[in-house]
């Protein structure tokens, strides 16, 4: 079944606009549980309460306030709210131009595949031309009330626009201090490095399931059923000591398994 | 914040062991994004700040942590309960640990499989190996890509040397994605090259050398009409008579620096 477009726009590159459709490329797996009242196995409700008294604030009268100090808020009203919403508009502007591998992974937060709106020609000519070049366009645009700043990649001849992190959310490891402790030294970085090689290769998702959720809905059937199985703990691994023996053993493994396989 | 304060430091987001060929590498994992820190707090007609509490719907009364349960609906209305400790165990063996099997260059995995980071710092003795580790793939210019399952949830992970460092990028399962065919795109259309050019000039007119994240404009914006209102002095409260409440943010940036060089362990 077809999916809904979830906003319709126009991607805007200089003058040339292309009008799209937005569409999540995220499909939600997670088993969904809810929190219930232990005594009578029932949903409950949030509402939000003065900490002294333990008296409900009901909605009406809740204010909402910024912490300039410990104790002390300026309030920010509904109208101030409305005021700083951002301008609402239909486009998507993209900006200048990066190479892919410019823009750390710890950046990327949500994935969205745009669909040609009319104009297919334009559409598939700029994700063929951005996947060439392995560049992604910064863009910037206001969806539901929200200002957000994504990159336009190619992505199978098809253009995914992905929402990226603010500068303030990212902490960047080139801010932080290398970590302490010995180097290793050049023999035992060698020997890693191969080791490393022979485990290389292609970027293969669909050798990887997530088992985890199986198991957990499994579980959850059979519990219903009245006979959950007892599950053990499992102890955790120590540290490598001695890095170059367990090298040289792991190459020797691997070797024999190659053989094997061969 | 997402973190569990104890006696001693800040406990990290996970703990586990980074093995690669029989080498094991212990860490622990701290996030490596910030929450919006500006979020408005909820206050009473008086300007104390309210707390969010729980409460059944029968009976209209709170109810404390140790009074709820999380629960799976299995039917309408029906229930079956799932402990923490069950989630816990039900992981398979092989995930609780970051078996990398497999490395990948780097720049090869596409952006839309990206979700959160991570920093991995050594844990007791493992520095050693750790850097042996980020050294071995910062020189091949390789990522390990492994699953492993973290606070009730299996993901796919990327582990990548990012100065010095290891950086775990969690990614979504390929069945957590849709495909062009299940939104329903349309098929392809073959386009002229000259087209294509037209793009090609144009993306590298427009293009620079380095990517510069963006400020957030919306936190900018709130922030100075929070000093505006300050300054006037209107609709500002103060909560009388009582001790403010202690503030209980953590400084991310101070718990990873503290984990980096060996200390707070």
């Amino acid at each position: 079944m077809a999916a809904r477009a979830i906003w319709k726009g126009q991607l805007k590159l200089g003058t040339q606009k292309i009008p799209v459709k937005l569409y999540s490329a995220v499909s939600d797996r997670a088993v969904r549980f809810h929190i219930l009242d232990d005594s009578k196995k029932a949903r409950v409700k949030q509402h939000m309460v003065e900490p002294e008294s333990g008296d409900e604030v009901p909605h009406e009268e809740i204010q909402k306030g910024y912490e300039i100090e410990p104790g002390r808020f300026v309030i920010i009203t509904e109208e101030d709210l409305e005021a700083l919403k951002p301008e609402p508009s239909r486009e998507i502007e993209v900006g200048e131009f990066v190479s892919a591998e410019k823009i750390s992974q710890q950046y990327y937060e949500r994935p969205y595949y745009l669909a040609p709106d009319g104009d297919q020609d334009s559409y598939f000519a700029l994700a063929e031309a951005l996947g060439k070049q392995k560049r992604e366009g910064i863009a910037r645009w206001v969806m539901r009330n929200k200002a957000y700043t994504g990159a336009l990649a190619g992505q199978d001849g098809y253009l995914v626009l992905s929402t990226l992190r603010n500068a303030d959310e990212v902490i960047s490891a080139d801010e932080l201090p290398k970590p302490a402790g010995r180097a290793p030294t050049q023999k035992e970085v060698t020997m890693a490095k191969h080791l490393v090689s022979m485990l290389e290769g292609e970027f293969k998702p669909s050798e990887y399931k997530d088992e985890y959720r199986e198991r957990v809905m499994e579980f959850i059937e059979k519990k219903a059923k009245g006979h959950a199985p007892k599950l053990r703990a499992v102890k955790s691994k120590r540290a490598t000591t001695s890095l170059d023996s367990v090298l040289a053993k792991s190459i020797e493994a691997l070797k024999k398994k190659e053989k094997r396989a061969a | 914040m997402q973190f569990d304060e104890n006696e001693g430091g800040v406990r990290p987001f996970w703990s586990g062991t980074i093995t690669f060929g029989l080498v094991s590498v212990p860490v622990n994992l701290y996030p490596a994004t910030k929450t919006n820190r500006t979020a408005l707090r909820m206050l009473g007609p008086e300007g104390v700040p309210l707390a969010r509490k729980y409460f059944a719907e029968k009976t209209g009364k709170d109810l404390d942590a140790d009074q709820m349960v999380r629960g799976y609906e299995i039917d309408k209305g029906k229930y079956v309960v799932v402990t923490d400790e069950e989630l816990d165990r039900l992981a398979p063996e092989k995930t609780r640990d970051i078996d990398l099997k497999r490395f990948v260059k780097a720049d090869s995995i596409p952006p839309l499989y990206f979700e959160r980071g991570y920093f991995l710092t050594p844990a007791a003795n493992s520095e050693k190996a750790y850097k042996l580790l980020v050294q071995a793939m910062e020189e091949n210019g390789d990522a390990g890509i492994a699953s492993f399952v973290m606070r009730g949830k299996e993901h796919l992970v990327g582990i990548f040397a990012d100065n010095g460092i290891l950086r775990a990028e969690t990614m979504r399962f390929p069945d957590e994605l849709r495909s062009p065919a299940e939104i329903g795109l349309p098929k392809k259309k073959k386009v002229t090259p000259a087209s294509v050019r037209k793009f090609e000039t144009l993306i590298k007119k427009r293009s620079k050398r380095d990517f510069r994240p963006a400020d957030d404009e919306e936190t900018e914006r709130l922030l100075k009409l929070v000093k505006k209102k300050q300054a006037k002095r209107s609709n500002v409260v103060k909560i009388k008579g009582e001790e403010p409440e202690k503030s209980n943010v953590i400084d991310l940036m101070e718990v990873l620096k503290k984990s980096l060089k060996g200390k707070g362990r």
